[in-house]
């Protein structure tokens, strides 16, 4: 199985320290391994901190921590060799630098596996930012590249929709994601929405408090993994990610996985059942085109926190 | 000082050392010794032993008189003795030794040019005619640089040790390269040239799966072809091959290698990895990201930049052959471990150069990075310098990511990368401001330049730092207000002039255009400015050597003969001054190297051929016969 990563973009003081962390408590016995670009400002909180050594820092729950500096391919290759493995990687990118270009590499070394590219931007600031005569055009880009835009800090913005219509313009197909606290559900940062349960679909949906959905379906009989995909991946369903395991025309089942505006199909690992689960925001799911891909509109189930 | 003639007469030790030498024919013992020619005569210096015996007395003509005797006296010495006293100035650096010089060019404007340079303890006693330096006491006068042209040691301030490291590897670049043994690589002219040097390496290996690795490919200079892995698979498919461009910033690899890294397959999707008709990468790996993977598997280890051992001795020798007696290591990460190897080798008795070794920032936060500076500066000793910051703000030009201002790049090319972000360099200017911690910020692009001179005036308002010295590294676009700002904030160039030469049709015609490539390494308007400049190879991206970066200063030719800034050239002497007396500054070391006089380190450059008599268009080709460095004596043929 490969390791997904998912890339964490954005600049100094967006809440990409915050973030960590939040997801760090909330990993609930998930191995969080996090990639930090150097060591010098660490962006753990020390009571999450066990021990430390040269190369890796032990963090609560079985997490790990450490520095990839200028060599991220063998920081890579060396947390893919951890015992026990880690269940997923957080790479935790410089403020100046380009997820795009993080995620290139990552396609490079062959035991990972791409989870989703999430820029943070601050909100009170993230405009004026990318005006800025020097980092302008660094932060245009980093918001272009992303799959999903964490709109953090909106506790402090009178009329969050102005920055968002004004992101909406600038980085592109991305989901837009307000926050405060960079407090966001762990299946929104990673593709983990899918657990492997008695029936295929099994979803715990512990967000819905927190303004966020999740939904459960089988694909109506004729849905391609491709159509779902689009129509998941498409900007007006309003969805932050989905996974699941849709039959091909052919035979057999794909895997699908959507994050933001990209999606990708695989082959199904052996004993996978059809069905698909997603999350999103909840006042901005379109049901109706989910519905589409569902056998039945009534198919799609609302999962509710048991 | 007409008292002194006498002496000069009596003592036959005036003029160019004709004198001396016979007199040494006369005198020298046994067989003649291997090595340097042992032109040295003991001498009892007359004024010196005459004010220490009649200390009071007032008159010094009776004085010069009343001691000419036992100057001649010590004309017949025994052999043996002598023997001795030759032998006691390789070993004993206390005794005074003075070298006569055909020209010595002391970079001293007090008097800038001498005959004679005494040395005791490794430190310059006295530079100017062998008369004059009666005064010091008894010396020993050495005529092996009697034919030779002296100048201070020069001072390459901007350079890696990593130039040392490649020479492990093939070189396969398009120009003559000279290595460390003193052999002169011959440039690569075609594919077929790079494939053949590639075939004999491999033929020296001893297994058939060891991997080969290159450096200093210049993909630009084949006609626009590319070298691909089927280039390179002619050398060998049984093992990874990787070929380092010049720049540093692409590697060429065979199928080998790319089999071995999991990477000769379609569907790859990265800027950095061109792929072929077939949708398999070419083997052209760009960019840090893209190479990484193929490193580990063609032999290149994976922290070439931190200094390893033979590396820095190499370093060392390439100094001595290029008349180099201090030369800074500009970015280095500096672990404790490379650090106490460092300490060893450069403190041992015939290790010839002086390394400056910036720390990187990188892996700390700024107010880490200060407080590892303030401890890496206590481990400085006479050969190994720290304490000093390097801050690399934005990438290259060639490379396409340096930050350029309006209009950007002459190809359309997006905009560069910065590497640190803006408010982490404002920090660290103000900390090491406040901390007296000096810091060299590269800047490629004239947008990073106008980055840094604006945090330098903000860190400027909250800690005046007098004397700070903030040195700009390359700085290769800088145009003329930014030079006068550069001076209103007192901040140093270190500029790039080798680019004309190596790159320079490339920026005319491709990178910046004909305006911007005519203004690069504006060195005139630096020196008019009044802007303290230094220029710099930064080897390995291109050879070490002061005189040919000097040489690249005058005459600003590049590789096709282009004249790139014509008002941009230097004088000869300008020129000469800026790899002397011009980069010890920028490092902070000019009280004690970069001209020869009373007080500074005994560190000198023997030239064949006086610089400033060859013409500025010859100075490349002056010939260095090695160095004194602290008093010690470098023959680049036996290092
Ligand atoms: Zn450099």
């Amino acid at each position: 199985m490969p390791l997904p990563i998912t890339i964490i973009g954005g600049y100094l003081g967006a809440g990409k320290t915050t973030l960590v962390n939040h997801l760090l408590r909330h990993a609930n016995g998930r191995r969080l391994a996090v990639m930090v670009n150097e060591f010098g400002a660490l962006p753990i909180d020390e009571d999450l901190i066990e021990a430390e050594d040269d190369q890796i820092i032990s963090l609560a729950g079985g997490c790990v921590c450490c520095s990839y500096g200028e060599d991220l391919v063998s920081s890579m290759a060396m947390l893919a060799t951890l015992r026990p493995r880690p269940d997923m990687v957080l790479l935790e990118a410089s403020g100046v630098s380009f997820p795009g270009a993080i995620a290139g590499t990552v396609g490079l070394v062959p035991t990972y596996k791409l989870d989703g590219v999430v820029v943070l931007a601050d909100g009170e600031t993230i405009r004026a930012q990318a005006a800025d005569k020097y980092i302008g055009g660094t932060i245009r880009g980093q918001l272009a590249q992303a799959d999903m835009v964490l709109l953090n800090k909106t506790d402090l913005i009178e009329d969050d929709d102005i920055v968002r219509r004004w992101l909406n313009g600038t980085s592109g197909e991305a989901r837009i994601v307000r926050s405060m606290y960079a407090r966001v559900p762990f299946d929104v940062v990673f593709g983990t929405i899918w657990r492997d349960g008695k029936h295929g679909v099994e979803v715990a949906d512990r967000y819905h408090a927190d303004g966020y959905e999740t939904l459960a379906f089988v694909t109506a009989p004729g849905v391609r993994p491709d159509q779902a995909v689009t129509v998941c991946a498409d900007a007006t369903t309003g969805l932050l990610r989905a996974k699941g395991f849709v039959p091909r025309p052919e035979g057999g089942l794909a895997q699908i996985q959507v994050v933001g505006r990209r999606g990708e199909i695989a082959d199904a690992p052996a004993g996978a059942e059809p069905g698909v689960v997603c999350i999103g925001l909840a006042d901005q799911i379109n049901r109706a085109a989910l519905a589409v891909l569902a056998d039945d509109r009534n198919s799609i189930t609302e999962r509710q926190a048991s | 000082m007409e008292s002194f003639v006498p002496v000069k007469q009596l003592s036959w030790s005036g003029g160019a050392g004709g004198a001396q030498q016979s007199l040494a024919g006369v005198l020298k013992p046994g067989p003649p010794r291997p090595g340097p020619p042992a032109d040295h005569v003991v001498m009892r210096s007359p004024l010196r032993n005459q004010l220490l015996l009649s200390a009071g007395c007032p008159s010094r003509t009776n004085l010069v008189y009343l001691d000419s005797a036992e100057t001649l006296t010590t004309f017949f010495i025994g052999a043996a003795s002598l023997r001795q006293s030759i032998d006691a100035t390789e070993s004993d650096l206390s005794v005074t030794t003075i070298y006569s010089a055909r020209k010595i060019i002391t970079m001293n404007p007090a008097r800038p040019y001498a005959t004679h340079v005494a040395v005791r303890d490794g430190r310059i006693l006295s530079a100017g005619a062998l008369e004059e330096m009666q005064g010091w006491g008894d010396y020993m006068l050495d005529d092996r640089f009697a034919d030779k042209v002296l100048m201070p040691g020069l001072v390459e301030g901007h350079s890696h040790t990593m130039e040392g490291s490649l020479w492990e590897y093939v070189y396969c670049g398009y120009f003559d390269r000279m290595d460390p043994d003193g052999k002169v690589w011959p440039g690569l002219k075609s594919v077929d040239e790079i494939i053949e040097r590639l075939t004999q390496a491999a033929a020296r290996l001893d297994e058939p799966t060891t991997p080969l690795a290159g450096w200093s490919l210049d993909a630009i200079y084949y006609g626009g072809r590319r070298i691909n892995r089927n280039d390179l698979d002619r050398v060998s498919t049984e093992r990874a091959i990787g070929i380092l461009n010049a720049s540093g910033h692409i590697l060429n690899v065979n199928t080998k290698a790319l089999q071995l890294a999991g990477l000769l397959k379609p569907g790859i999707n990265h800027p950095g990895i061109p792929l072929d008709d077939e949708g398999l990468p070419t083997g052209e790996m760009k960019g840090p990201d893209a190479m990484a993977p193929l490193g580990i598997h063609t032999g290149f280890d994976r922290d070439l930049l931190a200094c390893d051992e033979p590396g820095l001795r190499r370093f060392a020798r390439l100094c001595v052959r290029t008349g180099v007696t201090t030369a800074a290591d500009l970015a280095n990460m500096l672990p404790d471990g490379a650090v106490d190897m460092m300490v060893r080798v450069t403190a041992e008795p015939d290790y010839p150069a002086r390394i400056v070794s910036l720390r990187r920032f990188y892996g700390l936060t700024p107010a880490e990075l200060i407080d590892r500076v303030l401890e890496l500066e206590k481990r400085s000793q006479q050969n190994l310098r720290l304490g000093i910051i390097k801050v690399v703000l934005d990438g290259s030009i060639q490379g396409f990511s340096a930050r350029l201002r309006w209009p950007g790049y002459y190809n359309g090319a997006a905009e560069g990368l910065w590497y640190v972000p803006p408010e982490h360099l404002q920090e660290i200017y103000e900390r090491a401001l406040a901390a007296g911690i000096q810091v060299h910020t590269h800047t490629n692009g004239d947008e990073a330049t106008e980055l840094a001179l604006d945090c330098m005036e903000t860190s400027l308002r909250k800690h005046p730092g007098p004397d700070h010295r903030f040195t700009l590294q390359h700085c290769q676009l800088a145009d003329a207000a930014q030079y006068r700002r550069i001076k209103t904030v007192g901040m140093c160039v270190n500029l790039f002039p080798n680019h004309h030469f190596y790159w320079g049709d490339q920026h005319y015609s491709i990178t910046v255009g004909p305006d911007r490539a005519e203004r690069m390494n504006a060195c005139a308007t630096a020196l008019r400015m009044g802007v303290p400049l230094a220029i710099h190879s930064d080897a390995p991206v291109t050879p070490l050597g002061p005189l040919f970066t000097a040489w690249c200063a005058v005459n600003r030719r590049t590789a096709s003969g282009r004249v790139l800034g014509e008002h941009e050239r230097i004088s000869v002497k300008d020129a000469l001054r800026t790899i002397t007396i011009g980069a010890a500054y920028t490092l902070k070391l000019d009280a004690e190297i970069g001209s020869v006089e009373t007080g500074k380190r005994a560190d000198l450059a023997v030239l064949e051929d006086d610089p400033e008599a060859v013409g500025g268009e010859n100075l490349k080709d002056v010939r260095v016969w090695g160095t004194v460095q602290g008093g010690r004596i470098f023959e680049a043929a036996a290092i």
